[in-house]
């Protein structure tokens, strides 16, 4: 559905120049979920952007729904439905009067259009609202909008720039089982980018962890996790058995950090340790061997933010441009 | 509110000499409605640069509307409703002593919009080149267009400027499209209509074209 060969965008702002994509190859397959993760500025819109048509490659090629970007951009808008990271509706129009057009640019008639806009508000909880102008919208509404405007057309292949961003936890999850519906029922292909690392985990199958412009890892979210970070777990001993426990955990982390903390005679050891739910238990067991059984444990599976960590050495919420 | 200030003055105009044989409003309603119209498409470009911040403007560049028809449409529907209330005046006019010849201002008015499109279709390029910085797309505007409207005779006869005036004008469009207004609305056909026409084809293909250009540039 995207084949793209060293894509590459550059800016030129004053006289610096901006490299903002570097060169990235996607490959994606009909029907699948794909989330372009990433901390701000790291060059996710701009991707999409290039591949949406609305910018045209510095170098590289991009094919999009079977057409070339550079050689057919109206071919490659016609076949593919955008949801930008900005608000689609114009602030003066009606709800309803912009969906309809936005039907009718895509070479809907004026019926089905107006049926389709039904339709989406309905399900996505915009009905009341249908006459009501953009601009008295809430931010949250105004999104769901946005997404109403995007899937107007039923596009084969879907791209959404940051879909949930200032949207309530309950509009997210709306918004989260339409997509899902979306792609049960028709199928769809669907290409999002997110900085909130807890949506790329849960809902897309697939992560492609871009930073500064370059693609670092593309992968399933649990491979992800697996392979770049282990688990985090956390031991608590009394602090007199502490020496000896510090040898066979160091063992376990096989090289990785091991933090200690001592609180009132009690000692608190912390390490990352690859499939650590499988280890976990011959590890105490070894401890209580050694005659320093541990007083409590918390082993906590890794998140996609401990994956970019793992990457770049840095957190992917305050990672953003240096 | 045009409508209101405009009321009073032309009780007064009424009595006044006439120019070039005409009556002072046949000669001076068709400048108005094209003045008016002038306002509107050159801001075409104005609700653009709301629409490029909050990304309205980039939702419809995603779709497969034609950059062409997106720049016509805009100016178009700048232009619609300005032209609508010069028709108004004029109609208002009618007792006061102007001669409505409705065929003639329909091809007039036909003109104007060809010329209006260009007109939108260069303001909406000057918006897209003066992205967040809009005192420069109100700072080019309003240089560009005073002196324009000067130079046409829009509001005054030209003749009886300098040489110069007279020369600078020929080589500006407006005048051409404001002698053909004038010749249609006083319900004749002639050169007039012929050379405005032309001025208002090239005008609109000139900005077509730079806006074409513009659009398919980079945006944010
Ligand atoms: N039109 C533009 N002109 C100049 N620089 C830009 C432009 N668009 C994006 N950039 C820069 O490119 C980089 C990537 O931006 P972007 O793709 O928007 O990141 P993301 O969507 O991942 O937050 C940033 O440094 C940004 O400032
Ligand atoms: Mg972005």
């Amino acid at each position: 559905m995207i084949h793209t060969e060293k894509l590459t965008k550059t800016f030129q702002v004053k006289k610096e120049t901006v490299e903002a994509v570097k060169g990235v190859d996607i490959d994606v397959a009909p029907g699948e979920l794909v989330a372009f993760l990433g901390p701000n500025g790291a060059g996710k819109s701009t991707t999409l952007r290039m591949l949406t048509t609305l910018l045209r490659p510095t170098s590289g090629s991009a094919t999009v729904a079977g057409v070339d970007v550079a050689a057919d951009p109206a071919g490659v808008r016609a076949r593919i439905g955008y949801i930008g990271q900005g608000n689609g509706g114009g602030h003066s129009f009606r709800v309803i009067d912009e969906l309809v057009m936005q039907g009718r640019f895509y070479g809907m008639n004026t019926s089905d259009a107006t049926a389709r806009a039904q339709e989406l508000l309905h399900s996505l909880d915009l009905a009341d609202l249908a006459k009501r102008t953009v601009i008295k919208l809430s931010g949250g509404q105004r999104r769901r909008m946005d997404v109403a405007l995007g899937l107007m057309h039923s596009p084969r292949l879907l791209f959404l720039d940051e879909p949930s961003t200032g949207m309530d936890p309950q509009n997210r999850a709306n918004l989260w089982d339409h997509i899902m519906r979306l792609r049960q029922e028709h199928g769809t292909t669907i290409v999002l980018t997110t900085h909130y690392m807890d949506e790329a985990d849960s809902m897309s199958e697939r992560v492609i962890v871009i930073d500064h412009g370059r693609i670092i890892a593309d992968d399933t979210a649990a491979r992800l996790k697996a392979n770049l970070a282990g688990d985090l777990l956390a031991v608590e001993v009394a602090a007199e058995s502490a020496p000896g426990v510090r040898g066979l955990l160091g063992r376990a982390a096989a090289g990785g950090e091991v933090q200690e903390n001592r609180l009132d005679g009690v000692v608190t050891f912390r390490l990352r340790l690859p499939e650590g739910a499988r280890i976990a238990p011959s590890l105490l067991k070894d401890m209580n061997d050694a005659g320093a059984p541990a007083q409590s444990i918390e082993l906590k599976p890794p998140t996609l933010d401990d994956v970019f960590l793992e990457l770049t050495g840095r957190n992917l919420r305050e990672g953003a441009n240096q | 509110m045009f409508l209101g200030l405009f009321g009073p003055l032309l009780g007064a105009s009424v009595g006044a000499p006439a120019f070039g044989g005409q009556s002072t409003l046949q000669w001076f309603l068709p400048g108005v409605v094209v003045m008016i119209a002038l306002f509107g498409t050159s801001m075409t470009g104005s609700n653009l640069q709301y629409e490029l911040m909050t990304g309205s403007y980039e939702r419809i560049l995603a779709t497969p509307l034609s950059r062409s028809s997106l720049m016509i449409g805009r100016a178009l529907k700048e232009w619609a409703p300005l032209v609508l209330q010069g028709l108004l005046i004029a109609l208002v006019c009618i007792p006061f002593g102007f001669v409505f010849h409705p065929l003639h201002v329909l091809l007039g008015l036909v003109i104007l919009g060809i010329f209006g499109i260009g007109l939108g279709a260069l303001s909406y390029s000057l918006a897209l080149v003066s992205q967040n910085k809009e005192w420069i797309f109100w700072g080019v505007q309003q240089t560009l267009l005073f002196p324009l409207m000067i130079l046409s005779g829009i509001m005054l006869p030209i003749e009886a400027g300098p040489a110069w005036m007279k020369t600078a004008s020929l080589f500006n469009p407006l005048t051409y499209l404001v002698n053909a207004e004038r010749e249609l609305f006083a319900g004749t056909i002639g050169g007039h209509t012929l050379w405005g026409l032309v001025a208002a084809a090239v005008t609109a293909a000139v900005g077509l074209a730079v806006g074409i250009r513009t659009i398919s540039r980079d945006i944010r």
